[in-house]
C-alpha cells in the first residue's frame, strides 16, 4: 500500500483525538500557518488525549483527509525564503523565488487581455458609459459590448445578485459560443455558471458520492482538485494509469480493469473524470480515443466528467482540442443518451485570469429531477460572482473580424499562446536533456511532467529524511535554486516513480536562467547521489 | 436515459434532503409569471442593488481602475476618476501578485486581511490578527466551509435559530448532519430563552445527538431583532457551558434602524467578559459585503474571524480555503467597505451622503412596512429593529389551511402563491425559515423602491383583508376568534 494511503488511514482513525489541546491560549502570530498536514511526505502525527472543553478539535475527518499539494509544504518553503531574501539580502544562493509550481499566469507578468479589462470595467462602473471622454479612454466595441451586456442584466444592476444558474444572456451568448466552437447546439439552461470551474467539480462531486461505495474513476496522474474533493465528500477514487511510455495514453482497456477491480470491492463506480488536455501530463486526446472513452462511459453508465479548462491551450499541430459534446455528438449520441458534464473556466487559456473566478459547467443528458437537485445546490450560494461570469461570456464569444479590438485582441491572444509554446519546448527540452530526466512533450496545458529516475542512493537518502523521493529532490531544488516545482506524489503516479510538475509559465526572458540553474543543480544532485 | 451512474436514487441523500425556500416554489413561480409578461416585485431575497438602489460609486471607481490598470496610464484618466480611487486602485493592485486576474493566497489578499483586522479593532477595542481572517467567496461560503469542517456526520447537531436564514438548515443536511432548532420567541421581540436553549441540547442528547455548535444571526433575518449585550453575554456563557463554537451570523450590523439596541458583535462582548472566558469560548464571526448600505450581493465578498480556535483546526480551514480560492475583485469592495473614504478625501462628501440617504431610506421603509403589515386584518407584525426584512405573522382562518391542504401545499405556501397571482409581490413563506407548528409568517424585504412602498403595502392589504373575508367563518370573525 502507498505511503501516502496509509497515513490518509493513520490519519483518520487518529482524527477524533487528533485535535485536542490542553492549551487555552489558541491565536497564533506565525506570519505562516502550520501545514503539517499538507503532503504525503509528514509522518502520522502522534494522538493527544482529548480535553473535554474544545470541541472544535473534533472534526470532520473528511476534511483532515483531504490533501492538496500544489499549495503544500514546498510552497510554504518557498515563501519563508522568499521572506528571508527581503530580511536577508544574500542569505541564498538565488535572489528570487520562481515559482513554477502553480497555473498562475498573471502572477507571473502575463497580461490580461485588454478587450476583456475594459468591458469588465464598464460593467462595474456603469455610470461613466454616458460620459463623453469615456469615448477617448475606451475602444468603441467595449463599450458596445458592456451596454450589451448590461442590457442583459436586469435594472443594469452587476451588484445584484443574478438566476442562480447565472445571468440569462450571458448563458445564451456562451451556449452561443459553445455552438460556433462545436457545431452542435447548445442549451442555455444546461450551463451552471462558477466561481471557477472548481466550484462546480465540487457541485457535481456533492450529488454523486453518497458515501465510501461510491466511486469516481480518476486519472493518475490527475489535478489533486480531484482527489480532493472526492476525499471531501467521501467517495472513493477509483485510480486508471495514464500510459507514460506512449505519451501519457488513456487506454480503454486500463478503464475497464479499473472498474472490474472496483466492483469487486464493492464500489460502484459513477463517473469517469477526463481532464483534457491533461493537467498534470499536458496530452491531447486524439479523437478516436475520444470516441472510445464515450463509448466506454455509454457502456458502463458512467456520467463523463469532462475537465475542458485547457482547451485553448494546443501547442502541437498535429492535435486539435475536440470537445467530449462534440466529439459525443457528431457520434450520434443526443441529449437523452449520455450524461455529460463539461467544464470551462476563465483561469487558463491565453486569457488567465485566475483571480476573477470565473468558469461554467455545461449539464447533458440528466433527468429533469436531477437537474433540480443541481439547481437546488447552486442555489444555496445564490449565484456566482457577476464579474465572473460576464468574463466567461467574454472568453466564450471574443472579439471577432472586422471589430475595432479584433487586431489587437488577436495580436496579445496570438502573443501569448506562441510565448507559452516555445516555453513548453525550451522547457521540455531542458529537462530532457539532464541525467536520469525524461520528460513527454506538453502538447498543451500548463505544465511538465518530467519523470525523475533517482538513483538508489538518493531515495535511500530522501527515506532517511522521511520525505519521498519526488519531495526530496523538490525541496533541493528549491534551496539550491529558487525554483519553486510540486512534487509528483501531489498528483499521483505508478507506484514507484517519482516526477515533479513545473509550469511553463515563468516570463520567457526569465527561462534561460531556469534551464540554467536547473541544469547546475541536477549535474551537482547526480554528483552527490550518483550510484 | 437515466444510467446506472446518475439513477435518481443513487443520488446524494444528504442533496436531496436540503432545501433553500429562497430561490424555491415560489421564486420559479414569480419567474414563470414574469416570462408571462406579468409586472413581478420581488421581495424574495436581500438583492438591494435588483430593485432599484445604486452602488455606492466611490468602490465601482476604484474597481473599475483595477479591472483596467492600463486607464491609469493615460493622462485623461482624472476626467473620469477621482484622484483618490485612483490612489486607492494603485493601493489594491500593489498588494496583488498581478492584478485581479492572479490568484490570491489561501484566506485571501493579506493587505485587505489587515484591513479588515484594523476595522474589527476600531469597532471592537480590541485587536484582531489578520491571520485569523478568511475571505470568501460571500459569507455564505464562510459558513458552508465551517459547517464542513465541524459536522463529522448525523451526529452532530447545529442549534440553529427558529427563524432562520436557511442558508443552515441547507448547509447543516448538505453536510449530514442534525439541525438541532432552537425557538424565538415572537411575542418578546423575537428573543431567545436560555432554558430553551438548554432544553434543546438535553433534548439533542438524549436522543444520541452532540450539539457542536450555536448559530445567531444579529442583526436577525428574518426576524430583524438585534441582540442586547445581556443577552450576547448569556449565549456566550451558555456556549462555554455547552461547549459549543458560536457561529456569529453579523452580515446586517450596518443594518440598526432603532437607538436601544444598537449592533455589539460577539466578539466585543466576548472579550469584555475578561479571562478565562475570553480565551476559551470559541467564536466564527461572518460578515460581507452583500448588505449594509452597500448591497453588493453580486460581486460576493465576505470573510470570517476564527477566535480561541485551535492551530491545527486553523491549518485545516486554511487547506480548505486553498484548494477553492476567492475572488479578487470580491476582496477589493471588502477593502473599501471597511476601510471607507474618510473626512478631507475628496470622495467623502458624495460617499457620506450616498451612504446616509441609504440607510435613512432603509429605516423609513422598516417602518411603513410594519405599520402596513400591522393595519391588515389578521396579521401581526414585529418591527424591523434591523436587518433588511419584515417577518408578519399571518393568521390564516382554519378554512384557509383546509383550502391548502386541498391544493397540496403548506398552508403560508398557499397563500403567498395566492398573494403573489393576485398582486405580482413575490415573498417567501414563512415555512422556509421555520416556525411554530401552526403559526404561519410570510417573509419580504424592505428593498423595494421608497416611492412605491405604499403603493405595495396598499397592494398587500387589498389582498390580504378580501383574502381573510373569503376564508373566514363569519361567526368566528364577529367573536373575534381567529386561530
Amino acid at each position: 500500500m502507498r505511503r501516502f494511503v496509509a497515513n490518509r488511514l493513520v490519519k483518520t482513525a487518529a482524527a477524533a483525538s487528533l485535535f485536542s489541546s490542553n492549551k487555552t491560549t489558541t491565536t497564533t502570530t506565525s506570519s505562516t500557518p502550520l501545514l503539517s498536514r499538507f503532503l504525503t511526505s509528514s509522518p502520522p502525527p502522534n494522538p493527544i488525549m482529548p480535553s473535554h472543553s474544545i470541541t472544535l478539535d473534533f472534526i470532520n475527518p473528511k476534511v483532515i483527509e483531504c490533501e492538496y499539494a500544489v499549495r503544500g509544504e514546498i510552497v510554504n518553503l518557498a515563501q519563508k525564503l522568499q521572506q528571508e531574501l527581503v530580511d536577508k539580502p544574500g542569505s541564498h544562493p538565488f535572489d528570487e523565488i520562481l515559482y513554477c509550481n502553480i497555473g498562475n499566469p498573471q502572477s507571473l507578468n502575463q497580461q490580461p487581455i485588454t478587450f476583456f479589462r475594459e468591458v469588465l470595467a464598464l460593467c462595474d462602473h456603469p455610470a461613466i458609459l454616458d460620459k463623453s471622454e469615456t469615448q477617448g479612454l475606451f475602444s468603441a466595441d467595449s463599450i458596445e459590448r458592456a451596454w450589451q451586456i448590461l442590457d442583459q442584466i436586469p435594472g443594469r444592476a452587476t451588484g445584484a445578485y443574478s438566476h442562480s444558474q447565472g445571468i440569462k444572456g450571458l448563458r445564451d451568448t456562451i451556449a452561443a459560443g459553445i455552438e460556433a466552437r462545436d457545431g452542435f447546439p447548445a442549451d442555455p439552461n444546461d450551463l451552471f455558471l462558477t466561481d471557477g470551474a472548481s466550484p462546480a467539480v465540487h457541485m457535481m462531486m456533492q450529488l454523486l458520492i453518497s458515501s465510501k461505495n461510491d466511486g469516481i474513476l480518476c486519472p493518475i496522474p490527475q489535478y489533486p482538485l480531484y482527489s480532493a474533493s472526492i476525499a471531501l465528500h467521501g467517495g472513493t477514487l477509483v485510480p486508471y494509469y495514464l500510459d507514460e511510455a506512449t505519451g501519457w495514453g488513456l487506454e480503454i482497456s486500463e478503464l475497464k480493469r479499473q472498474l472490474e477491480d472496483a466492483k469487486s470491492k464493492g464500489v460502484t463506480v459513477k463517473a469517469l473524470v477526463v481532464i483534457n488536455p491533461g493537467n498534470p501530463t499536458g496530452q491531447v486526446l486524439a479523437e478516436e480515443n475520444q470516441r472510445d472513452i464515450v463509448e466506454f462511459c455509454k457502456a458502463e453508465g458512467l456520467v463523463l466528467l469532462a475537465d475542458e479548462v485547457y482547451q485553448e491551450n494546443v501547442y502541437v499541430s498535429e492535435k486539435k482540442f475536440h470537445s467530449f459534446k462534440k466529439v459525443s455528438r457528431s457520434m450520434g449520441y443526443g441529449d437523452k443518451d449520455i450524461p455529460l458534464v463539461s467544464f470551462q473556466s476563465v483561469s487558463k487559456g491565453y486569457h488567465g485570469e485566475c483571480g476573477k473566478r470565473g468558469g461554467y459547467m455545461e449539464v447533458t443528458g440528466f433527468s429533469p429531477e436531477i437537474r433540480e437537485q443541481i439547481y437546488k445546490v447552486a442555489s444555496v450560494n445564490l449565484c456566482s460572482n457577476i464579474s465572473g461570469q460576464i468574463l466567461a461570456s467574454l472568453v466564450m464569444s471574443p472579439p471577432k473580424v472586422g471589430d475595432e479590438s479584433y487586431e489587437s485582441y488577436t495580436a496579445e491572444k496570438d502573443g501569448i499562446l506562441s510565448s507559452l509554446a516555445r516555453r513548453a519546448k525550451t522547457l521540455e527540452d531542458a529537462f530532457n536533456g539532464l541525467e536520469g530526466i525524461t520528460c513527454n512533450k506538453a502538447e498543451g496545458a500548463m505544465y511538465l511532467f518530467p519523470r525523475l529516475h533517482l538513483p538508489e542512493k538518493a531515495i535511500k537518502a530522501a527515506e532517511s529524511a522521511k520525505t519521498a523521493p519526488d519531495a526530496f529532490y523538490a525541496r533541493r531544488l528549491l534551496n539550491a535554486t529558487g525554483i519553486v516545482v510540486v512534487p509528483g506524489s501531489g498528483f499521483r503516479q505508478v507506484p514507484g516513480t517519482w516526477h515533479i510538475r513545473c509550469t511553463i509559465l515563468p516570463p520567457e526572458d526569465k527561462i534561460p536562467a531556469i534551464v540554467e540553474r536547473l541544469t547546475e543543480f541536477h549535474k551537482g544532485f547526480m554528483n552527490e547521489f550518483r550510484d | 436515459m437515466s444510467t446506472k451512474g446518475l439513477d435518481y436514487e443513487s443520488l446524494n441523500e444528504n442533496v436531496k434532503n436540503t432545501q433553500y425556500a429562497i430561490r424555491g416554489e415560489l421564486y420559479l413561480r414569480a419567474l414563470e409569471l414574469q416570462a408571462q409578461g406579468k409586472e413581478i416585485i420581488l421581495t424574495n431575497v436581500g438583492n438591494p442593488h435588483a430593485l432599484g438602489q445604486k452602488p455606492i460609486t466611490f468602490p465601482r471607481q476604484v474597481v473599475a481602475l483595477c479591472q483596467a490598470p492600463f486607464l491609469m496610464d493615460d493622462p485623461n484618466v482624472g476626467v473620469l476618476f477621482p484622484a483618490d480611487a485612483i490612489a486607492r486602485a494603485k493601493h489594491y493592485l500593489s498588494m496583488t501578485s498581478g492584478g485581479l486576474g492572479a490568484y490570491c493566497n489561501g484566506g485571501g489578499l493579506l493587505g485587505i486581511r489587515k484591513e479588515v483586522a484594523e476595522f474589527i479593532e476600531k469597532r471592537d477595542g480590541y485587536p484582531s490578527d489578520p491571520e485569523l481572517i478568511y475571505l470568501t467567496d460571500g459569507a455564505s461560503k464562510g459558513v458552508m466551509q465551517i459547517l464542513q469542517t465541524i459536522i463529522r456526520g448525523q451526529g452532530d447537531g447545529i442549534l440553529v435559530p427558529v427563524p432562520q436564514y436557511p442558508l443552515y438548515s441547507a448547509a447543516t443536511s448538505l453536510f449530514g448532519g442534525s439541525l438541532v432548532p432552537y425557538y424565538l420567541e415572537e411575542t418578546a421581540n423575537w428573543g431567545l430563552d436560555i432554558q430553551n436553549l438548554h432544553q434543546s441540547v438535553s433534548e439533542a442528547s438524549a436522543k444520541g445527538i452532540t450539539v457542536r455548535a450555536m448559530v445567531i444571526i444579529n442583526p436577525g433575518n428574518p426576524t430583524g431583532q438585534c441582540l442586547s449585550e445581556s443577552s450576547l453575554k448569556e449565549i456566550l456563557q451558555f456556549c462555554n457551558q455547552e461547549n459549543l463554537v458560536l457561529l456569529g451570523d453579523e452580515v446586517y450590523q450596518q443594518n440598526v434602524y432603532q437607538e436601544e439596541r444598537p449592533f455589539i458583535s460577539a466578539k466585543k462582548v466576548l472579550m469584555d467578559m475578561g479571562p478565562p472566558m475570553s480565551k476559551q469560548v470559541q467564536l466564527v464571526s461572518f460578515h460581507s459585503v452583500s448588505k449594509g448600505y452597500w448591497g453588493e450581493c453580486g460581486q460576493r465578498g465576505g470573510y470570517f474571524e476564527l477566535t480561541n480556535i485551535p492551530p491545527q483546526t486553523i491549518d485545516e480551514i486554511y487547506k480548505i480555503a486553498s484548494i477553492s480560492l476567492t475572488n479578487c475583485t470580491g476582496q477589493i469592495f471588502l477593502g473599501i467597505m471597511v476601510n471607507p473614504p474618510k473626512p478631507g478625501d475628496i470622495s467623502y462628501d458624495g460617499f457620506l451622503r450616498e451612504s446616509n440617504a441609504i440607510l435613512g431610506s432603509l429605516g423609513k421603509r422598516a417602518r411603513i412596512m410594519t405599520k402596513g403589515f400591522n393595519s391588515c386584518r389578521n396579521v401581526v407584525c414585529n418591527s424591523t429593529e434591523g436587518a433588511m426584512y419584515s417577518f408578519p405573522q399571518i393568521r390564516l382562518p382554519p378554512k384557509a389551511v383546509e383550502a391548502a391542504k386541498r391544493a397540496g401545499k403548506v398552508p403560508d405556501v398557499f397563500y403567498c402563491l395566492k398573494l403573489l397571482e393576485a398582486t405580482g409581490i413575490s415573498t417567501v413563506p414563512g415555512s422556509g425559515f421555520g416556525q411554530k407548528d401552526g403559526v404561519f409568517h410570510l417573509r419580504t424585504t424592505i428593498l423595494a423602491a421608497e416611492e412605491d412602498m405604499h403603493g405595495i403595502m396598499a397592494s398587500l392589504k387589498k389582498f390580504n383583508d378580501e383574502f381573510m373575508e373569503q376564508y373566514e367563518d363569519t361567526t368566528e370573525a364577529i367573536l373575534g376568534l381567529n386561530e
